[in-house]
């Protein structure tokens, strides 16, 4: 079928790499908030408070683009990921340790354990089929996990979504400004919710998280 | 402030994750080198100001990345319908102000 | 002596937790529960101020927001001083320091006060525009002696120590006032299930019920305030904001609330704790629940201190225990003035008479003072006040019905207070913010709300309606009507009432006439904070001010910190009256935000100090902090500018650096250049679309540099876009260009040719960029490397795969410097320990690293421009001198294409890039620099382009310019000339921008 044939020639015609150092390499790996030193922060820093904070740190990371109108192109990122993909606007889905945060109605952020990265994008290189783009942007951001019982009020002070668990419940997630950044938030439970922060933007960040959490005491985990 | 609904998020979300793009429906000309420069200049250059219904292009910028166009009422700052690329208002001016040129 | 004016009994305050303060320096003692203003007032100080204009001392009028003269600095330290705070809403803390904000030495003897002695004759409304514009040389002189003896307050010398905060809220109904229609309205959304936001500027919620002795049920109106609370704190999805103002009525019900946590504690906020916070809300529904504020009658010397308005004389005896005189004159047009005389006379002191405007009033209230024996004179009003720092009598005449003139002869009577009543103006201001027009009710004798197109509802005193029962019932129809355009049900509230009682028909008089006319009796305020008086608004009338904002404008009525809440409306009666107009016809001014001031504190929020403005920072930052970079900001990112050496000059590091990258290699962390992917089977042709050379062709693995023009044909960004596959490209832009570009290509891609198959994705943080760049590049690579890095196999403009220090790396063989150069990009994780790895193995070629200056200095070199630095906007390629780089063979008319064809564009003689050399090696030109051709022209030259980038090369020896002339590039070998603000003219020689290697040699080695 001659369908199929261009879409084989499509696949060939990105370039798909493998990012990550080989095992045993003894290549250091820096998260963006590698400076925070949080594991010290961890041990040295208050044990009790309003919010924890964790960084889910070197995770794959790859943005897809796709048709939500193309089944072809549905079943193929559920026989990839096991996972459908979540076409609800503004919806997340997890399994396991694979999750895909809906983003825009042509744009998905899947999140996979950082060393399957390359697999799972060769993956979809195999059995993805029509117009689509998978892009690794794994470098370039970082999860930050927030929770506690004022994490909701944290959260007020740096955003403008409403939190309110009739409009905001578990399983939902925007893009949105955060502070004078912005950050893609994800509700994972009544007082828990990630973060999907920028590299470039990560210490500002951090800073501006340490600052507005201050009131209620922040509390950092690894 | 604006309270704008994206109608690919489906739902309300505040003005400063959006950028306002300018007047919406500017056709590019399929042909440019047939234009002359008056015809050219006025696509380039040259934008609606009415007092009240205006048709605005936005981006969800902080959002979705998407476009979409809304209609506007400059006066009152009423958002009167909010519609995707493509699509035509269904909210215009009435006649009093279609001399608005 | 302490406390003269206090009660024994009675009042919300705290008798047995006595608080020390400090006013102009004296301590003085109120108790737990005062406002600043009610211990002033239990103290006897009657002096609070002077006035902004003719100096008159002046003393605690109100006691709310409407408050116009006890306007206070506070603060017990520099740091913590604030300006211009309301006395009346200051709740008194042990250790509060404050002081009148104006006159000098002091405010019991004021030098200034001689003006307003010599008179008001001297000051007319535009006295200062009149007096002060001619000769204009000398306005800088006055300017500064007006300005030392006008201003209220100052700003604080010291950074602010406390922390504020901002919060963004969302709620079906906000409440706006807790007064009985605030709190009805409250209730009655809450008990639905609604989200319920119910905010006050009072430390208490229970608005004039706190200060009124009517009962509801039987029992007093504070115990229902009590229980109302007490449920609405139970309610899950309530917020209840005590001291928290709702200063602005924004678009779509965004409403800001200025809530203050600490202010009520100490000068300074407790440890941990936040000082203020503005709250953002979006309300679903606004019920504006804001009451009125008393209006004071307009007569002679009525701003003498001891001239208050009648229901503060009743908060101040009811609520805080204190009676601000010893003898009362009362005077009002309506009967709930007469209150005031029976607090005070409940209080046990005497009041004088009670001065009813009307012929014959026989209202409940009115019997009531008549019962107690009070002297109640009708028919009359009081004419004029006696006394300066305080009152020490009033003239009292008889006036006709309509309340124009004196009928009779004047009695005087001794007097120490004079409270006045001319009837309540409803607190409209949050209506007015978004652009609603008020409207006049003749019934109300005031403005109410005009129709809007917030999603507004309105109760009790704002709509004129000002007993409490009617309070009551407008808050909960305002509720219900809330709940159903929610869609909510509504559950039964059943609410208390108070006793009816019969009130007449107020007159409406602003104005209090004279036996003088206006103009020359003695002065009678509108508006104390800007002492406009009646006389001043009938000049402006008289001048030709018809409009009411100009009368504003001229007169300055309504200009200062209390905007007006107390005169404005007596104003408008007064130019009406001057204009002969009713004063619908005259009309209103709008109120703005903010309602009262916001700290700028909480307005600033957490958006100050490091947290200004966020700072962005490649993976490599650490490195360049450690190393001793300065930076500079690209956007918002912090780029390494140079790195000095101990001792070094920036010169001469720039000298080092650059010699250093020419003669072995160099290295630049460019991460924060803007990185695109592009994907899709349209990708090439899109590429063809939005820049203006050619992609049909590019190979893959291949890079090609690209230029970006506008519609009009303007360069607007550029950069070097690489064919991964055939499918797949990745796009680089200027540093601060990326978030634009991505933007532009969506744009296009969404709105014009949505049938091009092509997704775009930023990858610039994923991206470290490890730039090493001169003859030694190839070696150090290598040294990090299996790749066969030789220039067959790895050649200028290449882009490869290989591992560079263990890292799976893209490296594309482009240079901006013309060197031999590899940019290294890894995934960001690892972009440190690349960098690293490339100074444990550079030490050999001496790797030197350089910042965005040097890099300007050996691109400059080159003549390769920065797109933003050498264009502006209103440049096309050809006039860079880039034909090279515009396909004239692309069938698809490109984004550009025709812009640049347009008549202006072909014109001869535009403004043209080209090279310049100075005659004098060594002098550089500052950018900036304007060209002349003639330098002996007489002023204004005949400007003929500018430098756009300008260095001391120390490669070549010589200074280097890149500018644009007029047809410069037909210029080549003509001399231009660069006057400077210092008298020189620096003298260059227009020359090819390509001042090393011209024919690209040593990047293709």
């Amino acid at each position: 079928m001659s369908d199929l044939e261009s879409n084989v020639e499509v696949v060939a015609k990105a370039a798909v790499m493998n990012q990550l150092p080989a095992d045993g390499s003894g290549v250091r790996a820096e998260s963006p908030l590698f400076h925070a030193e949080l594991e010290v922060l961890a041990k040295q820093g208050p044990q009790q408070g309003g919010v924890h904070l964790r960084e889910n740190k070197l995770q794959g990371h790859l943005t897809l683009r796709c048709n939500q109108n193309n089944p072809d192109q549905l079943a193929a990122v559920e026989t990839v990921l096991g996972l459908a993909l979540p076409i609800q606007p503004l919806t997340a889905v997890v399994k396991g340790d694979i999750s895909i945060r809906w983003m825009s109605p042509d744009e998905w952020l899947i999140v996979v354990p950082g060393e399957q990265t390359f697999d799972i994008e060769s993956c979809f290189r195999d059995v993805m089929t029509g117009h689509y783009s998978l892009v690794n942007g794994s470098g370039g951001q970082t999860i930050i996990e927030l929770w506690g019982p004022d994490v909701v009020s944290l959260l007020k002070k740096c955003t403008p979504i409403d939190f309110h668990p009739t409009q905001f419940p578990v399983g939902k997630v925007v893009s949105s400004i955060f502070a004078k950044s912005g950050a893609v938030i994800s509700r994972t439970g009544e007082d828990r919710f990630e973060l999907v922060i920028r590299r470039s933007f990560a210490d500002y960040l951090w800073l501006w998280l340490q600052d507005a959490s201050r009131e209620y005491g922040l509390v950092i985990e690894v | 402030m604006f309270y704008i609904y994206c109608p690919h998020c489906g739902e309300h979300r505040e003005e400063e994750e959006f950028h306002a793009k300018g007047q919406a429906h500017i056709v590019r000309p399929i042909d440019p080198a047939a234009c002359d420069d008056k015809a050219w200049g006025e696509y380039l250059f040259f934008r609606k100001n009415p007092r009240g219904l205006h048709h605005e292009l936005w981006i969800h910028a902080a959002g979705c990345r998407k476009f979409f166009n809304m209609t506007r009422d400059t006066v009152t700052y009423e958002i009167k319908e909010i519609y995707k690329i493509g699509e035509q208002p269904s909210v215009v001016a009435g006649n009093k102000l279609a001399g608005n040129k | 002596m302490s406390q003269k004016n206090r009660l024994g009994t009675g009042g919300r305050i705290d008798r047995t937790t006595p608080l020390k303060f400090q006013y102009n320096g004296k301590t003085y003692t109120g108790f737990q529960g005062d406002t600043l203003a009610s211990a002033i007032l239990a103290n006897g100080i009657d002096v609070v101020g002077r006035s902004f204009k003719y100096s008159r001392p002046r003393g605690v009028v109100a006691a709310g927001a409407e408050e116009p003269n006890a306007v206070l600095q506070l603060g017990a330290t520099e740091e913590t001083q604030v300006p211009n705070v309301r006395a009346t809403q200051q709740e008194l803390f042990d250790g509060l320091t404050s002081q009148a904000v104006n006159g000098w030495p002091n405010v019991d003897n004021d030098m200034m006060s001689w003006v307003g002695k010599l008179g008001g004759k001297m000051m007319p409304p535009g006295f200062y525009y009149k007096t002060f514009m001619y000769p204009k040389s000398l306005w800088d002189t006055y300017e500064s002696m007006i300005r030392k003896a006008a201003g209220l307050g100052r700003s604080p010398l010291e950074n602010d120590p406390d922390t504020y905060d901002k919060v963004n809220q969302h709620c079906d109904v906000l409440v706006v006032g807790a007064g009985p229609a605030g709190l009805a309205a409250a209730l009655t959304a809450a008990r639905s299930g609604a989200r319920v936001i119910l905010a006050d500027e009072q430390s208490e919620f229970g608005g004039s019920l706190l200060s009124s002795k009517e009962l509801l049920d039987g029992k007093p109106a504070t115990s229902w305030v009590k229980s109302a609370v007490d449920e609405l704190a139970g309610c899950a999805d309530v917020l209840l904001l005590p001291r928290a103002t709702v200063n602005g009525y924004h678009d779509h019900n965004f409403l800001t609330i200025h809530e203050r946590l600490t202010d009520h504690l100490a000068d300074k906020a407790p440890v941990g704790m936040v000082r203020q916070r503005l709250h953002r809300v979006r309300a679903k529904w606004v019920v504006l629940a804001t009451g009125a504020h008393e209006r004071p009658l307009v007569f002679s010397n009525n701003d003498v201190p001891g001239c208050m308005i009648a229901s503060a004389v009743s908060t101040y005896i009811n609520r805080y225990g204190v009676v601000p005189g010893s003898e009362l004159v009362l005077m009002t047009t309506n009967d709930y003035g007469y209150q005031a005389a029976l607090d005070w006379h409940d209080a046990q002191r005497k009041v004088v008479a009670i001065v009813d405007t009307r012929q014959n009033p026989q209202g409940a209230r009115v019997e009531q003072a008549r019962k107690r024996g009070l002297n109640v004179i009708t028919g009359s009003a009081v004419i004029e006040v006696q006394g300066s720092k305080r009152v020490s009598g009033v003239s009292v005449a008889t006036i006709d019905a309509a309340g124009n003139k004196v009928t009779g002869a004047v009695n005087r009577l001794n007097a120490d207070t004079v409270a006045s009543s001319g009837g309540w103006s409803p607190v409209i201001h949050l209506s007015s913010h978004t652009g609603s027009r008020p409207v006049w009710d003749d019934k109300v004798v005031g403005f109410v709300p005009g129709p809007t197109v917030q999603k507004q509802l309105t109760a009790g005193g704002i709509n004129g309606k000002y007993s409490i029962n009617e309070a009551l019932s407008e808050g909960v129809l305002a509720g219900l009507n809330a709940l159903a355009k929610l869609d909510l049900p509504a559950t039964e509230v059943v609410l208390p009432s108070a006793a009816d009682m019969v009130e007449e028909a107020s007159m409406t008089l602003f104005q209090i006439p004279h036996l003088l006319p206006t103009s020359k009796a003695p002065k009678q305020f509108v508006d104390y904070q800007t002492d406009v008086t009646a006389a001043g608004i009938e000049v402006a009338c008289r001048e030709g001010f018809e409009s009411i904002e100009h009368v504003k404008r001229y007169t300055a009525m309504g200009f200062g910190t209390d905007q007006g809440k107390l005169g404005n409306i007596n104003g408008m009666a007064v130019a009406a009256k001057a204009l002969n107009k009713t004063i619908p016809e005259t009309g209103t001014t709008i109120f703005r935000p903010n309602y009262t001031p916001v700290t700028f504190g909480a307005m600033v929020g957490r958006d100050c100090g490091e947290l200004f403005d966020p700072k962005r920072y490649t993976a490599m930052h650490k490195w360049h902090v450690e190393h001793g970079a300065k930076f500079e900001d690209v956007g918002q990112w912090k780029r390494g500018w140079y790195y000095p050496k101990p001792g070094e000059s920036m010169q001469e590091c720039l000298d080092r650096e650059c010699k250093a990258t020419r003669d072995s290699v160099g290295i630049l962390d460019a991460s924060t250049l803007g990185k695109i992917d592009i994907q899709g089977a349209d990708a090439r042709e899109f590429l063809g679309r939005i820049y203006t050379n050619a992609w049909a062709k590019l190979a893959v693995g291949k890079c090609r540099y690209g230029l970006m023009c506008g519609e009009d044909g303007m360069v607007f960004d550029d950069g070097v876009t690489s064919c991964l596959g055939d499918n797949h490209f990745l796009m680089t832009t200027t540093t601060g260009g990326a978030p634009r570009v991505l933007e532009w290509l969506e744009l296009w891609h969404q709105t014009e040719w949505p049938e091009l198959d092509v997704y775009f994705n930023t990858v610039t943080d994923h991206w470290s960029t490890l730039t090493i760049s001169g003859p030694n590049s190839r070696k150090l690579l290598s040294e990090l490397t299996d790749f066969d890095l030789s220039n067959e196999n790895f050649s200028f403009m290449d882009v490869h795969q290989c591992t560079v220090a263990g890292v799976p790396a893209r490296v594309f063989r482009i240079s901006f410097t013309g060197e031999l150069s590899y940019e290294i990009n890894v995934q960001a994780n690892y972009g440190m320990h690349v960098w690293e790895k490339l100074f444990e193995h550079g030490k050999q070629f001496n790797l030197t690293p350089y910042g965005t200056e040097t890099m300007h200095v050996l691109r400059a070199e080159k003549g390769f421009i920065i797109a933003g630095q050498d264009t502006d906007g209103s440049v096309h390629p050809h006039d860079l001198g880039m034909s090279w780089c515009v396909s004239d063979q692309k069938p698809f008319s490109y984004v550009g294409k025709r812009g640049m064809a347009r008549q202006d564009c072909m014109r001869e003689n535009r403004k043209q890039l080209v090279g310049l050399k100075t005659k004098e090696p060594k002098v550089v030109i500052p950018e900036g620099s304007q060209a002349v051709f003639d330098p002996n022209e007489p002023i204004p030259m005949t400007m003929v382009g500018h430098i756009t980038s300008s260095y001391y090369s120390a490669n070549l020896g010589h200074s280097i310019a890149m500018g644009v002339i007029k047809g410069g590039l037909s210029r080549m070998g003509e001399t231009v000339y660069y006057p400077q603000a210092d008298g020189r003219v620096i003298e260059a020689e227009i020359c090819s921008l390509v001042f090393l290697d011209p024919k690209g040699e040593r990047q293709n080695v």
